[in-house]
């Protein structure tokens, strides 16, 4: 049989592609039809962050940025350039000559991602080729702390960029420290489990989707790792608007969680069962949409397959401080059916 | 058209005329009007085809920049002082990724304490980020180097920062002569990008590279800056046909030849030191550095070959050991006994007198200059305020003891 | 070289003086700097600006310390700055205000000929005219009457040119009456 190309790459028509079906959250979904798989289950994605890169196993943030990137290409007829923050995805898809990304592909630096996604948009209004949108992406250091700067200026100018924040919770490239998206109580580098109070202080943070939504942006939008066909419907919805989108995805870090890597999709899932990782869509500053717990469990079953907690899991107290902003988060978003 | 209008308006209406495609702008003294007139050029519709972004910060001016001109747009931003030091980080990625972005730096120093006038303190502080740095001497240059600096940071893909005076150019109307659209176009190519953010041809830009690789690229780097060395006389002579107007290439000199004495300087104070010099009668010459990155060795040193010494007249210096500008000049000189004199004046916006220059050359031709000289220093102040640090472990702030010891009592009266 | 210094207060349109003067001398196609005395941007404030006229090209670029006409569009600077500091002794001095040199208790200051010496009431002729107080355009029209080193025209000219429309026209009326008032004086003093 003669293999066709795609992308330059060799694609054999009789290559296998093998499902695990786990209820309807089954990645691909092959059960479905054609036009309502994912785009990860066709054979025309597009593989934009290519394989061979230096992920570690079971990194979310890889499997966060393909899931994404690959949507955007298809939502944009693969016109799409990418500005990348410092961070693990950079370092990991890169080291010159080599590249996993067979996109057009740019860092610069640490803190200006979101920026340099501003200057891009810029150049393809100004040459006319307003069909090439632009990513910006980054980890959560680079866009909650340090890009912070950037991204809201890129916000309120309703520059026409998708920023996307691949949330892992902490600074995992320099060797896990806390970020402003590590929650508290968790074991970080800088916040170790020691003295009276262990772990990340439960009373410091911030929200960015929240903050990206009071800057009255056309789209926010929180997604997770475990359930394919909701980040790619915000990622295409996102694609099919002008102006600022922002969207920052769940993606559970095997390294600095102390988490085994086969359960990363696992915590991702259970990040958001649990009400840890509210799903929710906001256009304008309302929020439009959120997606409902279908079986609620207890924060203690997302918490305890991860060492950076297990001094919270031990500590009847902290563990209650958990549930009770879980319980916030459902409370908050109405996140239970029964609430309606 | 010969114009009387201020500097900045000059510079503006020269960046309009190298159509450039994005602008970040960002206001600190004493750049603003630059930005600020160029908006009124885009926001009119007079000048088409640019995207105005007014930016959040520094960092981002520069950050945007970098994404437009990756993108293949021709780029221009500007700013000044702390703005310079903020947006550092971008200031050495720009020039890493060989991004022909064009920056004017309106020259003034950097605090604490804060202070808004003019030195050359901050285009100094990114002397080594690998820019190619051009200091302006008038208005005039001004204009004419920054249509020139577009041709040459696209030619090197490398950019360029024109550097021209706070103020005493920034904010000086005389008269320029603003070139024609039809002459800058027949100057300027259109923007060819050495490397372009494109979906049809995808590349990755600014990935890492590791200790196998790294000290060749920034060979490399160097060895860039040393083509701009041929490359910039060469654009002005190309300049000097199509415009009529000499901008001097690297460096330009005024009676040297014969000259037993040569000042050294940048930028705008040459004017003031040439009048200084056409009142008295010593054989002293002048030497002004257009092109401080790359630094011209060569030129330099064959200029100032003939002098019994060199004096540097810096706006800037290097705390803990002397003149910058200075130093460099130095190593131009080495193997040769020419002694080199640093005098550092006009920090801060301190005026620069022809009085104080007057005795300057004096001290210089009579070989009485110290090593480093602080032109104008007060040194009764000075002295006052180390004796009390000397007795007082808590004596406060320098700055506020110094201006008291000074007398002076309404900082606004300044001029 | 002929050089301006003018004294005023932030508001005072001192820039725009120094500016419009040397755009005047531009049109009468001489060498011009004008630079303003540089600060932050504040009402109310010291503001000083400079103008130079000649010949050829200039290239000084110091502070003007020895001024061949000082203007002062502000009495009240008298008590706060030496606003008289390098008056050279053949210069001019034209100061906004309706009373005289002794009632502003600046004459030990002075060591001018008295028809070096101008009081103009600036700030009456402007409210007349434009409706507010910028005595700058008034002050103008008295140098060119008073020193003859610029044309009355140029003047109006170059604010016409800074000023297009109404604001022009009102302060181009200020600064000829100005020149008539002064320009009369010389006469008188002249004849008598």
């Amino acid at each position: 049989m003669l293999p066709k190309l795609l992308n330059g790459r060799r694609i054999l028509s009789h290559q296998q592609v093998k499902f695990y079906q786990t209820g309807t959250l089954t990645v691909g979904n092959r059960l479905l039809d054609a036009e309502q798989r994912t785009v990860q289950a066709t054979i025309d994605r597009s593989n934009s962050l290519d394989s061979g890169h230096r992920a570690c196993q079971g990194c979310g943030e890889a499997l966060g940025a393909r899931y994404a990137i690959d949507s955007a290409m298809r939502a944009t007829n693969n016109k799409l350039i990418a500005a990348n923050a410092t961070g693990c995805l950079e370092v990991f898809t890169t080291p010159y000559p080599e590249s996993s990304w067979t996109m057009p592909w740019i860092h610069s630096l640490f803190g200006n991602a979101a920026a340099i996604g501003t200057g891009i948009a810029a150049a393809m209004k100004v040459k006319g080729k307003e069909d090439v949108r632009v990513i910006a992406q980054g980890g959560d250091g680079g866009t909650t702390d340090i890009g912070f700067g950037c991204l809201s200026g890129m916000f309120e100018r309703n520059d026409d960029v998708l920023y996307i924040c691949y949330d892992n919770q902490g600074y995992m490239n320099t060797g896990v420290q806390r970020s402003s998206a590590t929650p508290g109580g968790a074991r970080t580098a800088t916040t170790m489990p020691v003295g009276p109070e262990p772990g990340a202080d439960f009373d410091k943070g911030k929200n960015v989707p929240l903050i990206a939504m009071a800057h009255d942006i056309p789209y926010v939008a929180t997604a997770s790792i475990d359930r394919l066909h909701d980040l790619e419907a915000k990622v295409t919805k996102a694609m099919s608007i002008r102006g600022a989108r922002y969207i920052q995805i769940f993606v559970p870090c095997p390294l600095g969680w102390g988490s085994a890597p086969a359960q990363t999709v696992n915590l991702a899932r259970l990040a958001v069962e649990s009400g840890i990782w509210p799903l929710f869509e906001g256009e304008n500053g309302e929020i439009t949409s959120v997606t409902k717990i279908r079986k609620k469990v207890p924060v203690e079953e997302y918490l305890k397959p991860q060492r950076r907690f297990a001094h919270v899991v031990k500590n009847p107290e902290t563990l209650n401080v958990v549930q009770e902003i879980a319980d916030r988060n459902i409370r908050k978003f109405g996140l239970l059916e029964e609430q309606e | 058209m010969l114009k009387q209008i201020e500097g900045s308006h000059g510079v503006a209406e020269a960046v309009a005329l190298c159509r450039p495609e994005v602008i970040c702008a960002y206001p600190i003294t004493p750049q603003t009007h630059i930005v600020e007139d160029l908006g009124v050029l885009v926001k009119s519709g007079k000048l088409t085809n640019c995207e105005y972004i007014n930016v959040e910060s520094e960092f981002a001016a520069l950050s945007v920049g970098i994404g437009s001109s990756a993108a293949g747009a021709r780029t221009y931003t500007a700013t000044a002082s702390q703005g310079i030091l903020f947006m550092a980080e971008a200031v050495y990625n720009a020039s890493g990724l060989g991004l022909p972005i064009v920056m004017t730096v309106g020259n003034r120093s950097i605090g604490a304490p804060i202070n808004i006038w003019n030195d050359q303190t901050d285009s100094m502080s990114m002397r080594d980020a690998g820019w190619i740095q051009l200091f302006v001497e008038d208005n005039q240059q001004a204009v004419d180097i920054h249509i020139q600096a577009f041709k040459i940071a696209e030619k090197l893909s490398l950019p360029v920062m024109v550097c021209m005076d706070g103020f005493i150019l920034t904010h000086a109307i005389e008269g320029i002569d603003v070139p024609e659209q039809k002459q800058v176009d027949k100057f300027l190519p259109p923007f060819v990008p050495r490397q372009v953010l494109d979906p049809e041809d995808p590349i990755s830009i600014g990935a890492m590279v590791g200790p196998e690789a790294f000290t060749e690229v920034r060979y490399i780097a160097h060895q860039k800056q040393k083509e701009a060395l041929k490359l910039i006389p060469q654009i002005n002579e190309e300049f000097k046909k199509i415009f009529g107007r000499d901008s001097g290439g690297l460096i330009s000199t005024s009676n040297t030849e014969g000259a037993d004495t040569v000042i050294v300087t940048l930028g705008s104070v040459i004017g003031t030191i040439e009048e200084a010099l056409d009142e008295q009668d010593e054989k002293i010459g002048a030497l002004t550095i257009r092109s401080f990155r790359p630094f011209p060795l060569e030129e330099i040193r064959s200029a100032l070959k003939n002098a019994k010494r060199v004096v540097v007249f810096e706006k800037c210096f290097a705390v803990g050991i002397g003149g910058i500008v200075a130093n460099n000049v130095r190593m131009a000189m080495s193997g040769t006994n020419i002694p080199v004199y640093e005098v550092i004046g006009g920090l801060g916006g301190r005026p620069i007198i022809r009085k104080s220059l007057h005795k300057l050359f004096k001290d210089a031709v009579n070989d009485k200059l110290e090593n480093v000289t602080f032109l104008d220093l007060k040194k009764d102040v000075v002295d006052r305020e180390l004796e009390r640090e000397k007795q007082l472990i808590q004596s406060g702030s320098v700055a506020e003891n110094v201006l008291r010891d000074g007398g002076v009592v309404n900082a606004a009266k300044t001029t | 070289m002929f050089q301006v210094r003018i004294h005023g207060r932030g508001g005072q349109g001192v820039v725009s003086a120094a500016e419009i003067l040397s755009v005047a001398a531009f049109i009468e196609g001489k060498h011009s700097q004008a630079v303003p005395s540089f600060g932050s941007e504040r009402m109310g404030a010291p503001v000083v600006a400079f103008c130079r006229i000649d010949d050829k090209t200039i290239r000084l670029r110091e502070p003007i310390l020895e001024p061949d006409a000082l203007i002062v569009q502000d009495p009240t600077l008298f008590s706060a700055i030496d606003v008289f500091a390098g008056l050279s002794e053949n210069g001019y001095l034209l100061i906004n205000s309706k009373r005289s040199i002794e009632e502003l208790g600046i004459a030990d200051a002075i060591h001018l000929p008295e028809d070096k010496v101008r009081l103009v009431p600036a700030t009456e002729i402007a409210l007349k005219y434009i409706k507010r107080p910028l005595p700058n355009a008034v002050l103008l029209g008295a140098l060119a009457a008073v020193t003859g080193v610029i044309k009355i025209d140029s003047v109006t000219e170059a604010i016409a040119s800074k000023f297009p429309g109404k604001i022009g026209d009102v302060n181009i009326q200020a600064a000829e009456s100005a020149y008539k008032l002064l320009s009369h004086n010389n006469q008188e003093e002249l004849t008598c």
